[in-house]
């Protein structure tokens, strides 16, 4: 499973990084999680607010931070 | 351009239709823009079904459609993704679909009918999701 957490760098992008690890971890998923800051890989998305979520290449949510409860059923779906 | 952290983001969207006041729906669109009043994304994205795009629709603080008659297909392809937007539909602004030359007066004319609308709402706009209360300092 690849993870991407799209954003430039705000506070929430920050967060919604460690949240993902965390469930991740909580949840003994082996994912590969990265951080995307590069603008033209965001742009290619078509994302258009940050922080974005990114699972196997479909935008999960963007412009908000997820609950981990939202995070931990995408993970396991 | 991609805004940071969500907060206060208005997405705006052109049907770009193939009528003459689908190209000036198109054309206003590119100017609001221009202006810095709203940024404006993919309607066809949003169309092709793009998880980007309707995710972006759906954490924005509002979503704007600029179309250019009543069959208004900007407005219901975001509302068949469970999005609310404020329509503007320029026939409603006084256009007559195809019998209105493209020209920069009428681009112009339509552009400050909509900043009127906006600025003396009807009715209240569709409250949004997202924000940060960063004040844009993130």
């Amino acid at each position: 499973m690849k993870i991407e957490i799209l954003g430039v760098g705000c506070a929430k992008c920050h967060k919604l990084e460690e949240l993902v690890r965390e469930v991740a971890k909580n949840e003994n998923i082996s994912a590969d999680i990265c951080k995307v800051e590069d603008f033209k890989k965001i742009m290619n998305y078509g994302v258009m607010t940050t922080p974005a979520l990114v699972i196997d290449g479909e935008v999960k949510v963007a412009g908000k931070i997820p609950s981990a409860d939202q995070i931990r059923g995408w993970l396991k779906n | 351009m991609t805004e940071c952290c969500g907060g206060g983001t208005r997405l705006i969207y052109a049907c770009s239709g193939a009528a003459d006041v689908g190209e000036i729906a198109d054309r206003v669109v590119r100017r609001l823009r221009s202006e810095g009043i709203t940024k404006m994304t993919c309607l066809a994205g949003i169309g092709a079904g793009l998880s980007g795009y309707i995710q972006s629709a759906k954490g924005a603080d509002e979503n704007i459609t600029v179309d250019g008659c009543q069959v208004a297909c900007a407005k219901k392809t975001l509302e068949k993704m469970d999005v609310t937007p404020s329509s503007y539909i320029l026939t409603d602004l006084g256009l007559v679909k195809g019998e209105t030359p493209v020209t920069e007066e009428i681009i112009i004319r339509m552009c400050e009918k909509i900043k009127s609308a906006r600025s003396n709402p009807v009715s209240t706009p569709p409250a949004g999701s997202g924000g940060c209360s960063c004040g844009g300092k993130c």
